[in-house]
């Protein structure tokens, strides 16, 4: 395609005088404009894929802390899921120390969407249902993403909110953990803790765990 | 019937102008872009439905492979040489300006102290082997070698951010050990690295 006047080659007629050929400056662009492309595909690939998402977590500091300033966890409102091997999952309701009171019931389960999230959506259902109220109101209404998030904070640390201990027996990995904490945002679950494994949740969880 | 003469076009088309588009969209895109730097073990990062974004500069990343050696490493080449002087000196050790330009281009590094001087002296062909770094030593003690990284880190920039970067079979006990550590110097909120994964529909 590049325009080189070469004029058909052979004898030509009637060129008596031997004159410099007038070539055409045009050059074929279209292989440069590909290689331009490809070279802002790879850019446009590179930059946007590699930006990682992140999870904020807030632990508490270890510092001593008043009796009055301590949440008291209501046994009524508590679960305690228990991390173990093989990406097996345990949950337990009330008590989360259960050194007293009665032996509760241990649970097992798994990550899919009819384990650990129907239990905690279940558990979690008048909290699960103000966030979508709320939501719906934000689609009919022009509520700002701040009022939204402001609103949905304040319900998700309401009374009736569940309240989840998360522990790890040490063959869970680290992939499990972050499960259950995505599991947390989910479920409209804020209030939760990863806590110590104690001896008594070993023991609640041993003749299940094999 | 006279004949309609269709006027033969040519099919060619003037390529400067895409050509300018093409290479000034991709100088924009070149400029723009900042690659991520090498780490030192490849890491397979758990999903999340998390879709905040981690900031670019201020940040202190904790590398942990699924073998659970800890590797470390702060953005901003100054703030690494003035961490890497600062460790020295708890340690005793000088380091040469050489070693410290070589830990300075390392995005993350993971070499316990009795052992950094040696590595950062290695040839350039063995540096970047993966066995050539041990982690970061780690137990919940007050003296642990990773402890006294993050509070150094701290120290040389105090509104470092906090992420770690875990791989998807790192055994929990690590990263245990790593969050005891971090809530022991009231490094209380910190992030998680995460791929993206889609939001459930409910």
């Amino acid at each position: 395609m590049a325009e080189l006047n070469t004029g058909g080659g052979g004898h030509q007629k009637g060129a008596k005088k031997a004159r410099s050929k007038k070539l055409s400056t045009r050059v074929d662009l279209t292989p440069m404009v590909d290689l331009g492309f490809l070279l802002i595909t790879f850019f446009m690939l590179a930059t946007t894929l590699i930006k990682p998402q992140t999870m904020e977590i807030n632990m508490p500091r270890n510092d001593k802390v008043d009796k009055k300033d301590q949440t008291l966890v209501k046994a009524s409102k508590s679960i305690t899921i228990i991390l173990s091997k093989h990406n097996k999952v345990f949950y337990f309701f009330g008590e989360p120390d259960p050194k007293t009171g009665p032996k509760p019931e241990v649970i097992p389960t798994d990550f899919s969407k009819d384990g650990l999230r129907k239990m905690l959506l279940d558990r979690n259902a008048p909290i699960v249902a103000q966030i979508k109220e709320l939501k719906k109101e934000k689609d009919r209404t022009r509520m700002t993403d701040e009022e939204y998030r402001k609103r949905a904070s304040v319900i998700r640390s309401g009374d009736a909110a569940a309240i989840v201990m998360i522990t790890a027996t040490d063959d869970a990995k680290y992939d499990n953990l972050v499960n259950v904490l995505d599991e947390m945002q989910i479920c409209n679950v804020s209030k939760y803790a990863i806590i110590d494994l104690s001896p008594i949740h070993k023991q609640l969880i041993k003749p299940l765990d094999n | 019937m006279p004949k309609v003469k269709i006027p033969r076009k040519s099919t060619i088309v003037d390529m400067t102008a895409m050509c300018d588009v093409a290479f000034l969209l991709l100088t924009f895109f070149m400029l723009t872009s900042n690659f991520t730097a090498k780490e030192p073990v490849k890491v397979v990062t758990p999903t999340s439905i998390s879709e905040f974004k981690i900031p670019e500069t201020n940040i202190e990343t904790i590398l942990i492979d699924k073998t659970g050696k800890i590797y470390l490493g702060i953005d901003g080449q100054t703030h690494r040489i003035n961490l890497l002087k600062a460790m020295g000196d708890a340690y005793k050790i000088t380091f040469t300006k050489d070693e410290m330009k070589r830990y300075s281009v390392r995005a993350t590094t993971g070499v316990p102290m009795s052992r950094m001087k040696a590595f950062l002296d290695l040839p350039l062909e063995q540096i970047d082997n993966p066995n050539a770094q041990q982690g970061i030593p780690s137990d919940t003690t007050t003296a642990s070698e990773f402890r006294q990284w993050v509070y150094y880190a701290k120290m040389e920039n105090p509104q470092i951010v906090i992420a770690i970067k875990g791989d998807k079979e790192t055994p929990f006990p690590v990263i245990k050990t790593v969050m005891k550590t971090l809530q022991d110097l009231k490094q209380v909120r910190f992030n998680l690295i995460t791929g993206l994964k889609e939001v459930p529909k409910d």
